[in-house]
Order: C-alpha cells, then structure tokens, then sequence
C-alpha cells in the first residue's frame, strides 16, 4: 500500500468512532449544559438564559439532596458487596470440581438477561402481595402472617431491595473480570507462598489480591459508572418511591425532566453526574496507563 | 539438618498412567547436594514438587529427617524452595520479598530485619533492599530467590532448575558460586536439572532419572565411568558413548576412549578400528571426529571420537585412519533390557 493511502486509512477507520461519540454523548452533554442554565421546557419554543437559577433551585429541594444522597450509597455499597461476591465466587469457581462449567454459566446469566426483564422478575419475588420470599418466611414461621416485610414499601427495606437487585445484576461482570485477573498469576507465585509458610487467609491478602489489585481497580470503577449512573432497577422496583426515598439522580433527572417536562430541573440535575464520573474516569485512565508501563 | 528419604514414591496424573515417577526410592545424606537429572519429561520436577509439599503422591512416603510428612502442609515441612521462575513476589520490595517467610513464621519486625540484613549480605545484594523485582537482572532475581530461601535457615533446600533462565556467561559463574554458597551454609540441597554439567559440577551424587523411574544413584565419576545402563551411558557425556551392537550386548565406549591406534595401545591390548573420518568438528581445545567403522567388529557402525587438538596426525575429513579403543575402555550392556552386563569376550 502506498504511503499517501496509509496515511488516510488510519482516520478513516477512527471516523466512525468519532461520529458516534460527538453524536450520542458530546451534543447531549452541551445540549445538557445549555439546558441546565436556560428556562427550557418540554414543548417550550423560545430559551432564555437564567444563569445558575436551575442549580439553585435544584439545591433547595429537599428531594433531591436525598437523591444525590441515595445515589452515594446505592453505588458504593453495592459496589462493596460486588466487590466481597465476586473474589468469594472467582475463588470458588478458581478450582476445578465436577459441573464447574455450568456454575460459571449460571452465575453469568444475570448479566446476560436485559436487566429490565431481571428486575421485573425481582419486582414480583418482591410484591407486597405475591411474594414468593415472604410466603417462604410466612411458612416457616419466621414472620407474622398478617404483616410481613413490605420489601418495597418501606423505606429501608426498599433501598436494600434495589441494592441487592442491582448487586445481583452487577456481580457476574465482575466475578468474569477477577476471575481473569486470578488466572493471570503465575502458579508458581502461590505455591512459593505456601512453601515460604504462608497459609490460605495469608497468600491471599498479602500474595494474591495485592497482585490482582490493577483489575479489581478497573471492576470497581467500571461498576461505579455503570451503578451511578444506572436507573433501571430503581424505576422498575420502586420508581423512586416510597416518598423518594430510593430515588437515585439519574431516576430524579428522568422524572423531572421527561416525566416532569422540566428539561431545564433535569438537565441540572444530571450535570451533578459529571465530577463523579470524571473523576471515575481519570482514575480508570490512571490505573490502565499504570497497568500498561508495568 | 536433615535428611530426605522417599520410599516407593509414585505419582500418577492419570488414572491408568505410566506415571510421571514411578516407584523412587532415594536418601539424601546429610549436608549433601544432591542432584536429579534426567531430560524433560523425566520426572524430576514433579518428585521434587512431591517432597516441597506441592504434589501428592499417588503411593509411597516421604519422610523428612525420619518423619513421615506426607500429610504435612509445605508450611509444615520447613522446607526452601527456589523456583525455576525464581517466583518472586512482583508486588513487593526485595526486602519484602526476604522477610515474607519470617513474616508467615510471626517473628518480630527487629528480628526480620536483622535476619534479612544477614540473608542479603550473604548473597551480596544488601543494595538492592528497595528495588522491586522488575527493577532487577536476572542473576539478581536469582540472589533474592536465594536470599528468600536461606533467610529461616531451613531444615532442606530444594532448588528447581535455577540457573536454567540465566545467560550462558552467568550461568557458569552463578554455578560456582551457588555450589560455594551451599558448602558455607551446608544445608541439605536437591537441586534439579536437565544439564548434565551443572550436574557434574555441582552435585555429590547425582540421580540419573528417565521416565520416573531412578535409573543410577552415584557420585559424578561412578556415573560417568560406571553407568548402570544404556540410558545413563548416553545421557551423560558429550558427545554421547558409542554404542555399538553385537551379539546379544552392547558395546559401548566413550568418544574420548576411541584414539588413533598407538595412543589406545598405550593402555594395554586394543581392539583395531579403520575409521573413515566423514567430518571434523574443531571446538579449540579438542575435535570431535564425526565417522564409520570400516573394519572388523564395527563395521559399518557409526563412530564418534574426540581427542585433544593439537598433537596427533592431521586427521583430514575424509581420511582413513587407524584408530583403536582399549578393551578396559569397553562397556557391555545387556541388549534387551540394557543393563550393565558382565564383561564379555568379542572379536
């Protein structure tokens, strides 16, 4: 191939990428920029600049300082519980043991499955009526008859609920991730810490996760961007409720500004998505260039 | 100190395997450097990992300083291992790396330093304490493997192909060294490899093994001179002994041994060899003389024969030359089985 052909081909293949993320991420987010400082509203014709009247208002409703909360600890301790199943199952699934190849496929079904459908089947295993836990727990007599958990009707409760729900989705991908990374140490690494001395509980904080440390850092702030800025199971399970008190920033973002046809609140209220994920994304960046030098 | 013994150690992988060691009975003595040798596939790292800890056996005991330990843990053996890959710690300092067993032992932080500080100045990397392993050449990993190994001044070294990841250069000066090195400290050592030098450099005896079995235990010179079969007579040396078939033994003699007819005269009566030379092979100090038998017992047999450079008659490529090999250079081994066979009259 001749030079002047090769040296188009390289940007020709790296258009379409471009493309597609000036499209469908860089107009939203100026358009989601110029929103949040305007008066625009669902059907609306004109736009005024307002300045920073949309983020004061925003920061004074009660809702949403509970959302921004919510999203906090919906992301991080989902995250944590990710983190803890997941190294629990890659180490489980680590070793060879009969039908080791169907576990690993049924431990990624939840990934797999739309999570729409996953939280939909959840939203059921959950109901105030038909639960399937409860009925369990009513015949072992573990709860009273006539007033069982309301999984998704009492606040604490609900919050745990999309938690775990979303932990559920969440835990195959990283279970992949760990488990790649734990084939990825040489054999003879554990095995020098065993002659060496090291029992189970030692080789693996001191050896083995502080080796994998690189790719559980990459499964954490992949999670941390997908979980914060998710909203399927909280609108399926809860749609923020009871009172929104599981509503969660990007669920508050969609009821106010599509639901609401208050773009200019919604706009707002999704730019507060942006630190957090810049800086998930500048640790990401981080953590791959390190991975790479090393 | 203490010493190694297997009884009728085997392991099979495999349900119905031949068995990567099959039915190994050895004794270390004590202090000793004892070395398996064997090409790949022999399984020598596999009874080495057997004694570390890190294979069961499939049948046979393994006892450390009289015990049975069979079902004891590595950690419980008390054993040091230096892997072939060295296995160092990536994530930690050399210094982490030296007091990761002490460490696992619970000994006080003072203690570990003064234990690593020991370890490291005995192998001359006490600079090195800060570096992470990436930051190290490869004769320097080696030492830390060394220095992680020492530092709890075990009860048995066992070392796994150490040198075989060095370069050619380094690899004969890190080989004395370790052979002092294991003298000073004078723990019980099973070294592992597949290079018949090392193990004549280094071992006090070796252990000649092929396909898992043992096929000869002895010091360097009875293995060499004295090999108890067909196996060991050409797996050692290079290039390998003669072997040549008559009746119902080999004959068998090693290049060195088959010389220009009135230097093998010198040692007594010889048997006479016309050698067409097919090629000549100069490596400076000596030749290797690459050819066939043209006469008598060998003929038509091919023939290697290696003599010292300088001196002699010029052995041209091509020539034929009268060569002879001393009849108590001879070694006679049993056709079938291969074993060592008593001495035999021929021709």
């Amino acid at each position: 191939m001749s030079l002047g052909r090769q040296r188009w081909l390289g940007p020709a293949m790296f258009l379409p990428a471009v493309l597609y993320v000036v499209a469908l991420v860089g107009v939203p987010f100026v358009l989601a920029f110029l929103y949040s400082v305007g008066d625009v509203k669902v059907g609306s014709v004109g736009y005024h600049f307002v300045g920073l009247a949309n983020f004061k208002s925003v920061l004074q409703n009660p809702t949403f300082l509970r959302a921004l909360r919510n999203s906090f600890v919906f992301t991080i301790s989902s995250q944590i519980l990710v983190l803890v199943g997941a190294n629990i199952l890659a180490l489980a699934l680590k070793s060879a043991f009969p039908g080791r190849r169907f576990v690993r496929f049924l431990i990624l079904l939840p990934w797999v499955a739309p999570v729409s459908i996953g939280a939909i089947g959840w939203k059921w295993i959950l109901d105030s009526l038909y639960s399937v836990i409860n009925w369990v727990l009513i015949r072992a007599h573990l709860v009273n008859e006539f007033s069982p958990p309301m999984w998704l009707g009492e606040p604490a409760l609900a919050m745990m609920s999309v938690i775990l729900v979303h932990t559920w989705h969440m835990l195959p991908f990283a279970t992949v991730i760990i488990l790649a990374g734990w084939t990825a140490i040489p054999k003879d690494i554990p095995e020098a810490a065993s002659v060496d001395g090291a029992r189970f509980f030692r080789r693996l904080f001191q050896i083995e996760l502080p080796m994998m440390l690189p790719i559980i850092n990459v499964a954490v702030l992949f999670g941390v961007i997908f979980t914060f800025t998710d909203m399927t199971v909280v609108y399926i399970l809860t749609r923020g409720g009871p009172y929104d008190t599981t509503q969660v920033l990007p669920s508050l973002a969609f009821f106010a500004g599509i639901l609401g046809s208050d773009l200019a609140e919604g706009a707002a209220i999704s730019l507060f998505l942006v630190p957090v994920l810049a800086i998930a994304a500048w640790l990401m960046l981080r953590t791959a260039h390190r991975a790479e030098v090393t | 100190m203490a010493v190694v013994q297997t009884r009728g150690l085997t392991k099979l992988f495999k349900k119905g395997d031949v068995g990567a060691v099959v039915q190994v009975d050895l004794e270390s003595r004590e202090g000793e450097f004892l070395v398996l040798l064997g090409p790949s596939g022999s399984g020598k790292t596999t009874l080495l990992r057997m004694i570390a800890g890190l294979e069961e056996p499939t049948s046979g005991e393994i006892l450390i300083g009289g015990r049975v330990v069979n079902d004891l843990t590595p950690r419980e053996r008390r054993i040091a291992m230096v892997f072939q890959s060295y296995a160092l710690y990536p994530h930690l300092s050399v210094f982490g790396n030296i007091t990761f067993p002490l460490k696992a032992q619970g000994m006080r932080k003072p203690d570990r330093e003064k234990k690593a500080e020991w370890a490291a100045g005995l192998l001359g990397i006490g600079h090195l304490l800060a570096r992470k392993p990436r930051e190290l050449s490869g004769g320097e990993r080696q030492r830390v493997a060394l220095a992680r190994a020492i530092v709890r001044e075990p009860a048995l070294f066992l070392l796994d192909e150490p040198l075989s990841n060095l370069d050619a250069k380094l690899r004969a000066s890190a080989r004395t060294e370790l052979e002092q090195f294991q003298r000073r400290i004078g723990t019980t050592t099973i070294y592992v490899t597949h290079d018949q030098v090392e193990a004549m450099a280094m071992g006090d005896r070796i252990v000649v093994m092929n396909r898992g079995s043992v096929r000869q235990i002895g010091t360097p010179a009875e293995v060499y001179d004295d090999p108890a079969d067909s196996f060991v007579a050409t797996f050692l040396g290079s290039p390998p002994m003669n072997l040549i078939e008559s009746g119902n033994v080999t004959v068998g003699f090693r290049p060195e041994h088959f010389l220009p007819a009135a230097e093998a005269r010198e040692k007594g009566s010889a048997i006479p060899v016309r050698f067409h030379v097919t090629n000549v092979e100069y490596l400076g100090a000596e030749r290797i003389l690459y050819g066939e038998a043209q006469s008598g017992l060998f003929d038509g047999q091919n023939v290697i024969s290696r003599i010292a450079a300088h001196g002699g008659a010029a052995l041209e490529k091509g020539t034929v030359q009268e060569f002879a090999v001393a009849e108590r250079d001879l070694k006679f081994f049993d056709r079938e089985s291969g074993t060592r066979t008593a001495r035999v009259g021929i021709g």
